[in-house]
């Protein structure tokens, strides 16, 4: 099937030993736009952002992006076509200074040889210029996110919410078409809050990136989502504009209750 | 005499150092101790006799083709039997090391038999040069230059290189490696092929001193291991110094204690190091989070 869509999910299903974790989830996102998912605990958000990086292989249905599908490729390979994601909690190069957790998110764009990259003290090498390269790009999602001063520091012990932020900028250092963010706001202060607010629409605005999104934020959701899908026990409720989605009977009994 | 012992120790502690090395690369990767390396080092140091001494081919061809064969043995054992282990624990990944270590002994026995040879070396270790009151045979200079070498290629590959980057980050968080485009089977199969290509050095250099038979890394690998739990089995200049500080207070206690209690030094040292510093001595201890 020829498909011209930027990023499509047809009928996602995926199982675990008899529990149907997504059933039957299908979502279109227009290029530049921040699609939500919102969902109870448990509704499967977070697995249908693990098969679309590849983590699991669902058991059904397509994942398209730039008109072909996804499923069956491995994470690198994924990554390599320019989706990169955070996690829940968060996974990141504990060992090494923000710095070098920036620069692995440049991985895929490294073309650096060993030989050459073993040996490229001479300045004004190949090697030598790329490493600038992409440590300038570096230091601007640095100044971006504010992480100036966490820039030399190991991340292990770094705030919550500062490690949260590390790893959005060790996604945006991988140059992502589609930026897939679980729960970036967990864990933040309103404070915080306000400013990853601010940062995601820059994101989408000045990167131009296309971005999914998961929170429990409703706040921070419905300011900035231009379409959300509900979800509940892995199938779809609904899908519409914030204002649409606020007001749907479905949803408010999955978060609220009946009655 | 005391300049002496410690200036062969030195030697011997690179031997010890390079095996660490081997073992703590694939630590690092994947929390397994190696226990087949010895024997992976042994097979590679057979073939080099086989295409040096059977085949008659120069010593430099030799070396290299040994070191290329450790290279792909170390890659087919990761491939062939580790990768295929479903839902690994660490255990049982051990388990498989040691079966390394028997098959492959077993294989070593059967084809080359438990007689002992003498690998041709070019460089003699009878022909000494003398440094101040110790003397130092041309062998033993060539063991601690070949050692430091490769000691200075390896810290410019995990340093610099975009592989060895990705072999640091692929230790510390495999998923997060594979979904910022890194692919760490690759990364795995390349830690085993280094590992195994370093052993395949330190079996080399040994052969010449100890005698080549199917025994030859035996001893070796469990003081090499000593090295590594003695520095850290989580840092590879830790594992290096350890293999030297080993080197270095074996032959001490050789030389001033007990001739016969010398190989019982490395196990002391096991013992009071899991005592006293678990992690190591050149470890920082990080914590998991579970």
């Amino acid at each position: 099937m020829a498909d011209d869509s930027f990023f499509t999910i047809h009928n996602l299903s995926i199982s675990f030993g008899g529990l149907l974790a997504v059933d039957n989830v299908g979502f279109d996102v227009s290029p530049g736009s921040i699609f939500s998912i919102i969902g109870p605990n448990g509704a499967g958000k977070t697995t249908i952002f693990n098969c679309i990086s590849g983590l699991y292989s669902p058991d059904s249905g397509k994942i398209i992006f730039q008109g072909k599908n996804i499923i069956g490729l491995k994470p690198h390979k994924i990554a390599r076509k320019g989706i990169a994601r955070t996690f829940q909690n968060i996974e990141l190069f504990s060992r090494m200074t923000t710095m070098e957790n920036l620069m692995l998110g440049r991985h895929i764009h490294m073309k650096t040889g060993i030989w050459s990259g073993a040996t490229f003290y001479r300045r004004g090498s190949k090697a030598a210029q790329e490493e600038i390269k992409h440590r300038e790009r570096v230091e601007n999602i640095i100044d971006l996110l504010d992480l100036q001063a966490a820039r030399n520091q190991f991340v292990g012990g770094l705030p919550y919410g500062t490690q949260k932020l590390i790893e959005l900028g060790r996604a945006l250092a991988l140059e992502p078409k589609i930026l897939l963010l679980d729960e970036p706001s967990a864990g933040m202060n309103s404070e915080e809050k306000q400013d990853l607010i601010f940062w995601i629409k820059d994101i989408q605005d000045e990167l131009g990136v296309t971005i999914l999104l998961i929170e429990h934020d409703m706040k921070l959701i419905m300011d900035i989502s231009d379409r959300i899908l509900a979800i509940n026990f892995g199938k779809p409720i609904t899908e519409g504009t914030p204002a649409e989605i606020q007001k749907h009977p479905e949803v408010l009994k999955a978060y609220l209750g009946e009655d | 005499m005391f300049f002496q012992l410690l200036v062969s120790g030195f030697s011997f502690g690179s031997l010890y150092a390079l095996v660490a090395l081997a073992m703590v690369i694939i630590y690092k990767t994947s929390e397994v101790p190696n226990f087949g390396q010895g024997e992976m080092a042994m097979l590679s140091t057979f073939v080099a006799y086989t295409l040096l001494v059977t085949h008659n081919n120069s010593f430099v061809l030799s070396f290299v083709g040994s070191l290329f064969f450790a290279a792909i043995l170390g890659v087919f054992l990761e491939f062939v039997f580790l990768r295929r282990a479903k839902d690994p624990n660490i255990l049982s990944l051990i388990l498989i090391t040691l079966g390394f270590q028997m098959i492959l002994y077993g294989l070593a026995s059967w084809k080359w038999g438990a007689e002992q040879r003498d690998l041709p070396f070019p460089v003699s270790d009878f022909d000494v040069i003398n440094l101040g009151p110790a003397v130092l045979s041309y062998l033993n200079i060539a063991t601690l230059l070949i050692t430091l070498v490769l000691m200075l290629i390896l810290f410019l590959f995990f340093k610099y290189t975009k592989v060895g980057i990705a072999m640091k980050a692929t230790q510390q968080n495999a998923m997060a490696a594979r979904i910022n485009g890194i692919r760490t089977n690759r990364i795995l199969s390349i830690t085993w092929a280094m590992s195994s290509v370093i052993g395949a050095v330190a079996g080399i250099l040994l052969a010449p001193i100890a005698t080549l038979d199917p025994n030859l890394m035996l001893e070796p690998l469990l003081k090499g291991f000593s090295a590594a739990v003695l520095g850290g089995m989580t840092t590879l200049v830790g594992a290096a110094l350890g293999g030297y500080i080993l080197g270095i207070i074996e032959n001490l206690f050789g030389g001033y204690v007990s001739l016969e209690f010398k190989s019982i030094v490395a196990f002391g040292i096991i013992v009071l190091v899991l005592c006293f510093k678990p992690s190591g001595l050149f470890a920082k201890h990080y914590v998991r989070k579970v």
